[in-house]
């Protein structure tokens, strides 16, 4: 896709930058790989969950008897099994804090929304399970409920938590984020032109198509195996360890291969249930939601309700902006304030911001985190405000960004100071790339009208704590073992890496993820940090065994470690001793490895930092039946500073499917409810993510500007490319219909109804 | 945990003997992708499966002497598609049934199964309708014929009688100068349910319209015949004022709801807007193109 990156790495690297196969890609195409809901134990029995039929209810009483009394029953489990977080004093593991978590697997007091896990069973199939679950008797004291931000938010509102007050009093409100600079009103009165507008956007699922699904295993000596699919195999360990009371070193935590997560695998579900029910019942248990599940009571992120509000002078120099952001949280707090609070206008040298978030709680489940958290949607507001001010200022739109875009020593909002930045650079790729530049017939047939639109985005991307362990085999091969499981391609990226150091051939390297009893603990697959962290711990671990590998050669040799070189995969003596002796191959030093000293191999435990943003620009092409109101994508080009591609095909799908998603969202993705606050879409049929079919091949413009605070200059990728697609398209659409669209998604009966109201 | 019977009979007796003995009890299984959904999601529980596919009547398709086709209810969408002659002679007949379910479910969905499925979004059915399709059924009182549009009821009902068993379809001959064509709108471009389905049959004849029926579907509890809009267009050389006419007269006829799939408005309007494309295509069609 893109000629100069692959050029760069051709000339400097054997493997880095280089299209190898992927490790998992032979296992997943021929149906071998083992995703959670593969594992079969001997003894296993299933669990399955009962789940409110209301969207808020106070539980009175849960009568299990009936369930228990059931042939084939094993176990029953309520939230009294669960640990109970009062709510008097919150316990955070990462940002998940456990008074929410104990209350979002299990209902305590109240169910809160249509889907809240009120019991769960054990049996020794899925129908006995059923069966059971139809068997248990809730009392419920049915409450009046609430959906949509607006409603939530009104003072005669139904309170879904009486222990939240907002300004003293009872609230659905759960909490406010700020982010200031400078002086906005004095800014606003500068400005030549102001543009404000109010945007709405609805909830997204993540839409991965693994369901979530595990199986424990609690034995008799009070050990705990869990074999599940998740984002992290240390969250998973933490958090059952804190949500059943179980030592985290009595658990250990082996990660399957995913299916997909985007976020939403960041938290958990089932597991804790499924130990519980394991320890009462004395078998392994296993549970695996079913797609209504997914969909009705995981992620998904938050709908919202922004106003946003930028004054500019006549030159286009932007002097103040103003975000007010309402995000549902679901039932419980938790929304991602930090994406469209900081994020939103972090791309621009904006000398006066007041960007504020509110987390506003209702009758749905509760949000997950879902790729670039809050950040599309605060952008979604920034970038179609940008692209209205560009309009009226009579500025090309990237000329906007480009005059206001920030620079090295600019200060965000948020608080960060930036050092390198590069962002723009990607507003220069996509103004001289070719699609800027062609021409497009906006009316090409009658009754069709087509549009460019562009946008750009931030995400903060992030470092934190990685393990890697580096092991030569007796057979001169190499293992490596990771803590993070592999939802981008970092198997593939890491196998690159320690080829690429070891100076051998890329096919001798085996990348595996650990488990939480095999590799010091690593932090979540989450961030766009995995490929950035475990490089670097990969890369130090590496280099530890290369000084191995030095030192045991100078031994062999008995000359002086510093007198030895390591390249193309063999030790050669170097300086005085040039020439003296052959050269040691991977191989043979592995084979004198236990009389030279011993097993070879080395392991990096790090938090490690220099995770600079990312910043994207991208341009969009759209046509519009304006009949049937569909809005098709042509054409869409991404370009983003990806610091360096470990692996280009890897980074071109992380940007072609944080696009793809975007897509979802702009035109056709909502979690639509009746009037019971039941969800009335929980299934792909009806909650419309695109198809192949329905969008073009996305075109990634990868910039390589390497991140100086890496080793090999990665930056995260994953989260970027999401961000900007939903201005993009809507802004897109505008310069097609001459109509703004404030609300998500652009579905076909509201494009139908903006233009015969036009 | 209930038990299920299966049963594939050789002999249409047999089936209907066995289909009329379980009283309700059981379902006929065609391609099963509609059926098989349902037990999955605790819809449908039958205690018998009578599997159709070995008899071969149900299965077949055949050209008549009088240049009509006669389709088995169980032919599914891939061997039509694999016929020689079907698609030229009837293309929107075709195209609708390849829509039914998705790429992946081709070669089991069926036309028959569709129509006994009775949702009022099923793709084949208007273009059926359009095409003046009659079908055989067969119970235990011997076979009785009924046009398309008599079969649906209401969502997922059917005016069959106990113990009865859609057969095939039978399409009438086509004169020189027809065309027909379905179209659906869906948000997406594929594996998607109809907001709105409209199937159209035309022959021309110099010019002039001498035969026009239209069939719509996904805005009413049954996929519906609307005779107005067909009227509207006979006689006519499908002049603007004509195609207005048909497409008010499909407006007309919507009764639609408000759902996760569409509104009221949207769908109605929707349906001028179909039947003004498909009718193009169709007369294109009928007038020796594709």
């Amino acid at each position: 896709m893109n000629v100069i990156s692959d050029k760069l790495h051709v000339e400097n690297n054997k493997w880095i930058g280089t299209r190898t196969i992927r490790p998992d890609g032979a296992d997943k195409v021929t149906g071998r790989a083992c995703y959670a809901a593969d594992n079969v134990m001997p003894g296993m029995i299933w669990g399955k969950v009962l789940r409110s039929p209301h969207a808020h209810a106070r539980i009175r009483s849960i009568d299990t008897s009936k369930a228990e009394a059931l042939p084939g029953v094993k176990a029953v489990v309520t939230a009294r099994d669960i640990v109970d977080f009062p709510l008097d004093k919150s316990v955070m593991l990462g940002i998940q804090d456990m008074r929410w978590m104990c209350r979002n697997v299990m209902a305590r007091e109240k169910a809160l929304f249509h889907g809240h896990p009120v019991a769960a069973v054990a049996a020794i199939n899925e129908e006995v399970a059923a069966e059971a679950c139809r068997l248990i008797e809730v009392d419920y004291e049915v409450l009046p409920h609430v959906i949509e931000i607006e409603d939530a938010i009104r003072p005669d509102a139904p309170i879904l938590h009486d222990f939240l007050t907002f300004e003293d009093k009872p609230s659905n409100i759960a909490g406010r984020m700020e982010a200031k600079l400078g002086d906005v009103e004095a800014g606003f009165a500068q400005a030549d032109v102001i543009v404000e507008r109010t945007f709405r956007t609805r909830p997204v699922h993540q839409g991965y198509i693994e369901p979530q699904a595990c199986t424990v295993s609690y034995a008799a000596d009070g050990r705990a195996t869990i074999w599940s699919s998740s984002q992290g195999q240390f969250m998973v360990r933490a958090m059952t360890s804190l949500l059943t009371g179980v030592p985290q070193s009595n658990i250990k935590a082996i990660p399957a291969e995913i299916g997909g997560g985007f976020g939403a695998k960041t938290i958990i579900y089932l597991e804790p249930v499924a130990l519980l029910l394991s320890k009462k019942s004395g078998r392994p248990v296993k549970m695996v939601m079913t797609r209504d599940e997914v969909m009705r009571a995981t992620g998904p992120t938050s709908g919202s309700l922004s106003t946003v509000r930028i004054g500019a002078r006549r030159d286009g120099t932007i002097v103040a902006a103003q975000g007010t952001f309402y995000l549902q949280a679901g039932c419980l707090p938790g929304s991602p304030l930090r994406g469209p609070v900081g994020c939103s206008f972090a791309p621009y040298e904006i000398p006066n911001v007041l960007s504020v978030g509110y987390d506003v709680v209702s009758n749905r489940s509760k949000v997950a985190a879902y790729r670039a958290p809050g950040a599309p949607l605060g952008a979604y507001a920034t970038e179609s405000v940008l692209d209205e001010l560009a309009g009226k200022l009579g500025i090309d739109p990237l000329e906007l960004r480009l005059k206001n875009s920030a620079k090295p020593g600019s200060k965000a909002a948020y608080g960060a100071t930036f050092g390198k930045v590069t962002f723009e650079e990607t507003i220069e790729a996509i103004r001289t790339h070719e699609h800027y530049r062609a021409p497009l017939d906006k009316t090409p047939r009658p009754g069709v009208k087509r549009g460019r639109g562009v946008a750009s985005g931030f995400w903060y991307n992030a470092g934190g704590e990685s393990s890697a362990q580096v092991n030569i085999t007796e057979d001169g091969n190499v293992l490596v073992t990771t803590g993070h499981p592999d939802v981008g391609g970092s198997r593939a990226s890491i196998a690159n890496v320690t080829a690429e150091l070891l100076g051998i051939e890329h096919g001798r390297v085996s990348v595996q993820i650990g488990d939480t009893s095999s590799i010091g603990f690593s932090n979540l697959t989450g961030g766009s940090r995995v490929t950035f962290a475990s490089a670097m711990v990969v890369t130090q671990s590496t280099e530890k065994v290369i000084t191995q590998l030095r030192e045991r050669a100078a031994r062999i040799w008995k000359i002086d470690p510093e007198a030895v070189t390591w390249e193309n995969g063999e030790a050669r003596p170097a300086g005085p001793n040039a020439g003296q002796f052959p050269p040691l191959t991977l191989t043979e030093l592995a084979a004198k490895a236990n009389e030279m000293g011993g097993p070879i191999g080395a392991g990096v435990q790090l938090n490690t930092t220099g995770a600079d943003p990312g910043f994207a620009t991208h341009v969009v092409d759209v046509e519009v039946d304006v009949d049937l109101g569909i809005i098709r994508v042509l054409r869409y080009t991404a370009a983003q500073d990806v610091g360096r591609a470990l692996h280009p095909s890897y980074v071109e799908g992380q940007i072609q499917g944080g696009v793809v998603q975007g897509i979802g969202w702009a035109l056709s993705e909502e979690y639509l409810y009746d009037r019971q606050g039941r969800l009335d879409n929980a299934s792909f049929l009806d909650y419309r993510m695109p198809v192949c079919s329905d969008v073009p091949m996305i075109e990634p413009v990868m910039l390589e500007i390497p991140n100086p605070k890496h080793p090999q200059g990665v930056r995260g990728v994953g989260e970027a490319p999401i961000v900007p697609p939903l201005a993009a398209i809507a802004n897109a659409v505008h310069d097609a219909l001459g109509i703004r669209f404030t609300s998500l998604p652009m579905s076909p009966p509201k494009v139908v109804e903006a233009l015969e109201g036009a | 945990m209930a038990e299920i019977r299966y049963l594939a009979p050789r002999t249409l007796d047999e089936a209907v003997g066995a289909f009329a003995a379980a009283q309700g009890a059981a379902r006929i299984l065609a391609g099963g992708t509609d059926l098989l959904v349902q037990m999955r999601n605790g819809l449908a529980k039958p205690g018998l499966i009578v599997d159709i596919k070995k008899i071969a009547e149900m299965t077949e398709i055949a050209e008549l002497p009088d240049g009509g086709f006669r389709i088995g209810a169980a032919v599914s969408g891939a061997m039509l598609a694999e016929h020689p002659r079907f698609g030229q002679v009837w293309p929107g007949v075709l195209e609708a049934v390849n829509l039914i379910g998705s790429k992946q479910v081709q070669g089991r969905a069926s036309p028959g199964g569709n129509l006994c499925n009775a949702s009022p979004a099923g793709d084949s059915v208007p273009a059926m309708i359009a095409a003046g399709a009659v079908v055989t059924v067969q119970g235990p009182e011997g076979r009785r014929q009924m046009p398309v549009e008599a079969v649906p009821a209401g969502p997922g009902r059917t005016n069959l009688r106990p113990g009865e068993i859609v057969v095939g379809f039978t399409l009438p001959p086509r004169p020189a100068g027809s065309g027909d064509a379905y179209l659906r709108m869906i948000p997406r471009t594929e594996m998607d349910i109809a907001v709105v389905g409209l199937g159209v049959s035309l022959t021309l004849a110099g010019g002039t319209v001498t035969h026009a029926r239209v069939g719509l579907g996904a805005v009413a509890p049954t996929v519906l015949l609307v005779e107005e809009a067909g009227n509207a267009l006979l006689g006519s050389r499908l002049e603007e004022a004509a195609l207005d006419a048909a497409a008010a007269a499909c407006r007309a006829a919507c009764r639609p709801i408000n759902d996760k799939r569409g509104t009221i408005a949207y769908r109605t309007k929707v349906a001028g807007v179909l039947l003004k494309r498909a009718v193009a295509i169709a007369a294109q069609r009928a007038q020796g193109g594709n």
